[in-house]
């Protein structure tokens, strides 16, 4: 946006429900050249350790707040200088108080070091430059920053406070979403309640599919660990909250059909007695990879509802339901799964389970999924009716695959059977649409070379 | 190796991929997918970690035997030969 000076990495929202966060590792110094996508800090969302990428290219300037502190997202965590060349941000006008200390952070000890006059308050360039851009007079803005000085932090509230609908501001606070994230489209740039609900959206929740009871039986030693207990009821409420909306908004269409599975299976049991052990496929890799293919054939179910209109998706970016141990529900996505060969989605599977239970996310993987596979096969499932995961606009769902009599040519046979089901956003697609979706995964399935 | 020594190549394999069961109370004969909730990737690191541990390369066509410790124990010792 900005041509010069220093860019703002903020505190993510990594779900709907998250209003704070902690910085629970730094992975980069003040100094540390960065690139764009570099992971350069972990973030304790309550739910799970997310590793946060970059999304600017340049050298850290500052690191704002400090491993161990919680922050309300949108916080500036540290400065980022985006420049080529890093030049000071503009000197023109430098105040009493250095730059870079306009942090919502307290500094113990440090004494004030100038004891400003109360009017003009004394801010930062940075701070009156966004004052100045978001046509606030910073007199009026109420500061928090040490000695009564205007922060970022309180600039940005006060524009959203001066700016949002009273239902805004309503639905922000069940939303969970930070206004001061938000671009207003109503007149004079303020923000509607439309806004709230499509930052809402973007900002992508915790998804999860169906009920996917999983508590793993641990030792009842282990039982009384209130971080763990905490964490639990964090999630909880995530689900709860996002799919009481999807059930809220999103007329959903279900449809179901059965596959016969025998070509697959003999196709993958051929080709993993030719695989070492641990490249060994499993039969979700074949599901996870003919959903990505329908969708990428069936593009109206891949992407998001916002606004009133799809969106398609890059890519397909599968949103894979995974059950932790210990309870609780995880979707995170594998990205372009379309384009990847079988094996690469199979190790992609296994490094996506093995980091979610271990928490250890990535913010992309946490929001970028296009749809999402829900495999309850392994419980012993036949059918799974899921919800959609909003912004989403489809879920498919495999139950287990079961030895049944089938039909064949006439005859009947016993014949390995897969029921997958499609839940989708009625509002994006129709019926139809969705039939032809669940005929290319079972064309595919059929012919399992072509995966 | 002896049914004794799988059974240990076994429990080793359980702990790393269910870390928290308590392995010393499990029924020798209880199914491990249920007993333990192994879902089928983590049955899959299971068979990786036996295989490695053992050297004897467990196929898809063997998994039936691995359901409880005392038949892969059995199967172990079985096909490897006693030492």
């Amino acid at each position: 946006m900005t041509g010069a000076g220093p860019s703002e990495f903020r505190m993510p929202s990594l779900g709907a429900d998250m209003e704070s966060g902690t910085v629970a590792e730094w992975l980069v110094q003040p100094g540390d050249s960065i690139r764009k996508g570099d992971i350069i800090a972990v973030i304790d969302t309550d739910k799970a350790l997310i590793e946060v990428e970059s999304f600017h290219t340049g050298v850290v300037d500052s690191l704002l707040v400090s491993a161990g502190e919680r922050v309300p997202v949108g916080t500036p965590l540290a400065l980022v200088t985006t420049a080529p060349a890093p030049a000071r941000p503009s000197t023109r006008e430098r105040p009493p108080a250095p730059a870079g200390k306009e942090h919502p952070r307290p500094a113990p000890g440090a004494p004030e070091p100038a004891p400003a006059p109360p009017s003009p308050p004394v801010t930062s360039p940075i701070v009156r430059h966004l004052a100045e851009q978001r046509g606030l007079d910073l007199a009026s803005v109420h500061g928090t920053g040490p000695a009564g000085r205007v922060i970022r932090a309180d600039v940005e509230r006060a524009q959203a406070r001066a700016k949002a609908s009273p239902l805004a501001r309503k639905l922000a606070r069940e939303l969970g979403v930070d206004l001061a994230r938000i671009t207003g489209t109503g007149r004079t740039g303020a923000i509607r309640a439309d806004d709230v609900r499509a930052a809402a959206v973007r900002q992508g929740k915790p998804r999860e599919a169906a009920v996917r009871a999983s508590a793993r039986p641990a030792a009842p030693a282990a039982a009384e660990r209130p971080a763990q207990e905490r964490r639990g009821e964090a999630m909880r409420q995530a689900i709860a909250q996002a799919m009481a909306r999807s059930k809220r908004e999103i007329p959903h269409y279900y449809l179901a059909t059965t596959v016969d599975m025998s070509a697959a299976l003999a196709w993958l049991r051929q080709r993993n007695r030719d695989l070492p052990v641990p490249q060994r496929l499993l039969p979700a890799a074949l599901l996870l990879k003919a959903t990505a293919l329908a969708a990428k054939e069936v593009p109206r179910l891949n992407g998001f509802w916002i606004d009133d209109a799809f969106v398609p998706g890059d890519a397909v970016h599968l949103g894979v339901a995974i059950s932790l141990k210990g309870g609780g529900l995880i979707t995170p996505a594998l990205h372009a799964a379309a384009g990847r060969e079988l094996g690469d989605l199979m190790a992609g599977l296994k490094d996506l389970v093995a980091r979610s239970r271990a928490g250890r996310l990535r913010a992309t993987e946490m929001t970028e999924a296009t749809i999402t596979v829900t495999n309850l096969g392994d419980l012993g499932v036949e059918l799974v009716h899921g919800i959609v995961h909003p912004p989403q606009v489809a879920l498919v769902g495999f139950g287990k695959i079961l030895d049944r009599p089938w039909a064949v040519d006439g005859l009947l046979g016993v014949r390995p059977l897969v029921t997958v089901t499609l839940a989708a956003d009625h509002r994006a697609t129709d019926g139809f649409t969705g039939a032809r979706f669940l005929a290319v995964v079972e064309r595919l399935l059929n012919h399992p070379e072509e995966l | 190796m002896t049914p004794q020594q799988a059974r240990e190549l076994i429990e080793h394999a359980l702990a790393q991929v269910a870390p928290d069961a308590d392995l010393a109370t499990l029924p020798p004969d209880a199914d491990l997918r249920d007993i333990l909730e192994l879902d089928s990737l983590d049955f899959l690191s299971f068979v990786e970690a036996l295989s490695d541990a053992s050297g004897y390369r467990i196929e898809e066509d063997d998994y039936p035997a691995f359901s409880t410790v005392a038949g892969g124990a059995g199967f172990l010792a079985a096909h490897t030969g006693t030492s």
